[in-house]
């Protein structure tokens, strides 16, 4: 009985102090330095259709940087659901990589962080200054006024892809080019177990994407002038119901929809269950699915009827990737050439052909490859008519946030419960009250 | 054992006690030191290593739970400005948005263990009841019942999560299409039925363990007892409630309390099934406080509903000890008491 005794006090105390041991950290301090001068880690994100698609495109160009300046660099191909969690980690260890690549909504959480080594002008001086980078690029690379935690190394935009045997099937002879006729057309083609658009409703930063575009699109932010959320006003509120509506009152999403978070929809599209997709550079995907690139075709997403102003016209964030250096980085000019390296006209054409994104650089955008059928929408529309998500330190918690009520919003849909102005309303309210006071 | 222990005892005694008047006894000294000393010395790794694996950590989180810390001072920690009890006046707030949240999530984790323990024990308790009589292939289903212990629990959560989906999930294709027990087909990983796909999952992990344990303590339960119950007349019935139930009680009091606290911690299944946002009708609390802190970025109010529940854990813990062992000291108290306490968990 005794030892029966002991061993549950034993396993007590393992359990309680395994629970709270979840919220550990550490210190960090200083700055870069040159120490070590002949070697760099770089953490990539993986960009491609594996971890391992990832090394083979870039190990070539790690070794041809190695050969130009004598610098060897580590790589290692970080999967973007583990990538902000490891940056997080670096940043309170200060054990981080020399370089590494961001998710380019997340520049300005991670710019408060003080962890990455800020852009001036002189450190963009070596990298060759920053009328290089094409606008909307450089405006999410941290909060406007301060300098860039960041610089643009791919750009992406969202545009809408449509299956055209499906859209011939319907009588369709051409793609939507405004909301009113996306669900019109959707309405043909949603029957039989076809249904017209597909969504990812549980996935928040997809959430959070087309969200703040129709929130642009009806005239509103989530975020104040000043940098506070604003998640309940009557733009960003008619926004997000009017992207749940597409399941809950137009039925042209199915379903089904509303638990998607891994691409699913892509497959769906690709199997020729949805018609259209709202996506940012599909094409490398859908080619792994199966599908030929002469199956599907691009056009610019959707904006309202009529004759929008400027920001009414707004149909995609400017989605990407970014390069930093962590500020700790021991090889400080290094991480530097490196940047520059990634970032020259050369690797940039060589870089985004192999993802199917475009390069932020004015000068490698002219090469034909972006200038094709699954390039040239992205390229019009990053250049005219993509805005950033807002460049604020609180932007990661907005994506959960906001994303987490849209999720819940889009179960509602798939339950069959309704979705009135009220609930959406209601739904962002609490999503707001969630964030940090300030 | 006894007869080890007490001869043991009693030959140390005399050692001791005669040691000083012996002409050996100065020699002895230092073997003395040393056999005390020694095993301090031989436990001495094992406390570093807990200091520094869960003391120090548990420290610097309970440090945490009082600072500010949000991606402004996440770099270094240390200095973040002091809130005082800021985070946890918020964690417990029950009227405003966060402290409404962790009452919800609090809730949903109490039903949600209540059940899951509850049901791991009883289909744990039966299946070893069941395989106490050799049969023919006894082995092998004792086998099979402990596969899903066995499993990897990222490699079985997400199978799972596959066969719960809406549109090609397994279930939905047994319970709708073959067996046409739903109108249309339900949705199980979002909504409110997603805390039905927790449980399950949950139940089906977590009762192998409750089998093998109990497998373990009914070993330990003579024969004899059984034949003499039988002899004057016990039913089956009456000889699992009268001589194996009580005889597991010391078993099951851990087994309980191990399952208690597992399930109420469990963050890979819903982590697994949900991702890093649980619907909310599944939102545990483990979960609840990840999000807090690492999805939010928000490590102080993180911290401070890490410290929250471990109070909580250690209140039901002690009082859960407390209770049972009261119960194990006074065997012959009356029954119907011991009963209901046991019921109750």
């Amino acid at each position: 009985m005794r030892s029966i005794r002991a061993a549950a006090v034993g396993a007590v105390t393992m359990s309680l102090a395994l629970a709270a041991t979840a919220c550990g950290g550490g210190s960090s301090s200083g700055g870069g330095s040159n120490d070590s001068p002949k070697e760099l880690t770089y953490w990539a994100s993986n960009q491609g259709a594996s971890v391992e698609v990832d090394k083979k495109v870039l190990q070539p160009e790690l070794d041809k940087f190695e050969k130009e300046t004598g610098i060897k660099v580590k790589l290692e191909v970080v999967p973007w659901s583990d990538l902000l969690n490891r940056i997080l980690t670096a940043t309170t260890s200060g054990q981080g990589p020399d370089v590494l690549n961001i998710g380019n909504t997340w520049s300005a959480s991670l710019q408060a962080t003080g962890a990455l080594m800020p852009w001036d002008a002189k450190n963009f001086e070596k990298i060759g200054g920053k009328d290089r980078f094409v606008d909307s690029a450089l405006g999410s690379t941290g909060v406007e006024g301060q300098d860039p935690a960041a610089v643009p190394l791919y750009s992406m935009a969202y545009a809408l892809y449509y299956n055209k045997q499906m859209f011939a099937d319907a009588g369709i002879t051409k793609p939507p080019a405004t909301w009113d006729d996306l669900v019109a057309t959707g309405k043909k083609i949603s029957k039989d177990g076809k249904w017209g658009l597909g969504a990812e409703g549980s996935n928040l930063s997809n959430n959070i994407h087309q969200v703040f575009v129709l929130a642009k699109q009806h005239g509103a932010d989530f975020f104040t002038a000043d940098g506070k959320p604003d998640f309940t006003s009557d733009g960003a509120v008619a926004a997000v119901k009017q992207y749940v509506d597409l399941m809950a009152e137009d039925k042209v999403v199915a379903p089904g929809n509303a638990e998607y978070a891994q691409n699913q929809s892509l497959s769906d599209f690709a199997k020729g269950k949805t018609a259209m997709v709202l996506w940012q550079t599909a094409s490398a995907t859908f080619k792994t699915m199966g599908m030929k690139d002469d199956e599907w075709g691009v056009a610019p997403a959707p904006v309202p009827s009529g004759a929008p102003g400027a920001d009414r016209a707004t149909n995609s964030m400017v989605a990407g990737i970014n390069m930093a250096v962590f500020k700790n980085s021991d090889n400080i000019d290094g991480a530097t050439e490196f940047v520059k390296f990634m970032t020259g006209d050369a690797e940039q054409k060589l870089l985004n052909k192999a993802y199917g994104s475009i390069p932020p650089v004015k000068a490698a955008q002219s090469d034909p490859a972006f200038n094709t059928q699954a390039t040239a929408v992205l390229r019009e529309t990053l250049a005219t008519s993509a805005a950033a998500l807002p460049q604020v330190p609180d932007e990661s918690q907005f994506e959960t946030a906001v994303g987490t009520a849209v999720k819940e919003l889009f179960a509602d849909a798939a339950n069959g419960r309704e979705v009135t102005t009220e609930s959406v309303k209601e739904k962002l309210a609490k999503a707001q009250q969630q964030m940090p006071n300030k | 054992m006894t007869t080890t222990t007490a001869s043991a005892q009693p030959g140390e005694r005399t050692v001791g006690k005669s040691s000083p008047g012996t002409v050996r006894g100065p020699r002895r000294r230092p073997g003395r030191i040393r056999r005390i000393g020694l095993p301090y010395l031989l436990l001495l790794p094992a406390l570093l290593l807990e200091l520094l694996v869960h003391l120090v950590p548990m420290v610097i989180g309970i440090v945490m739970s009082f600072k500010e810390l949000t991606q402004f001072y996440i770099r270094d920690w240390t200095t973040a400005p002091w809130t005082g009890l800021d985070n946890f006046t918020m964690s417990v707030d029950f009227d405003a948005p966060v402290g409404e949240a962790l009452l919800h999530s609090f809730l949903v984790t109490c039903a949600f263990t209540i059940l899951s323990v509850g049901l791991c024990w009883l289909i744990g308790t039966a299946a070893a009841i069941c395989m106490q009589d050799a049969f023919r292939g006894r082995g092998l289903l004792r086998a099979i019942f402990l596969v899903p212990y066995a499993l990897p629990v990222y490699a079985a959560v997400i199978t799972w999560a596959f066969m719960f989906q809406h549109d090609n999930g397994l279930v939905n294709h047994v319970l709708h299409d073959q067996l046409g027990l739903t109108d249309k087909p339900s949705f199980w990983l979002i909504g409110d039925n997603s805390f039905v796909a927790l449980l399950v999952v949950s139940v089906w992990k977590g009762w192998p363990f409750a089998f093998l344990i109990v497998m373990a303590g009914l070993q330990n339960i003579p024969k004899e007892l059984y034949e003499a119950a039988a002899l004057d007349g016990a039913g089956v019935w009456q000889q699992i409630r009268r001589i194996t139930l009580p005889s597991l009680r010391p078993v099951n009091q851990v087994l309980v309390l191990v399952l208690f606290l597992w399930t109420f911690n469990d963050f890979n299944t819903p982590f697994v099934l949900f991702g890093k946002a649980a619907p909310e009708a599944a939102d545990l609390i483990s979960i609840h406080i990840y999000q807090s802190s690492f999805v939010t970025w928000n490590f102080g109010a993180g911290s401070a509903m890490s410290v929250l529940l471990l109070l909580f854990l250690l209140l039901v813990t002690g009082v859960y000890l407390f209770v049972t062992s009261r119960a194990t000291r006074t065997p012959r108290a009356p029954r119907k008491p011991q009963e209901r306490k046991t019921a109750d968990v």
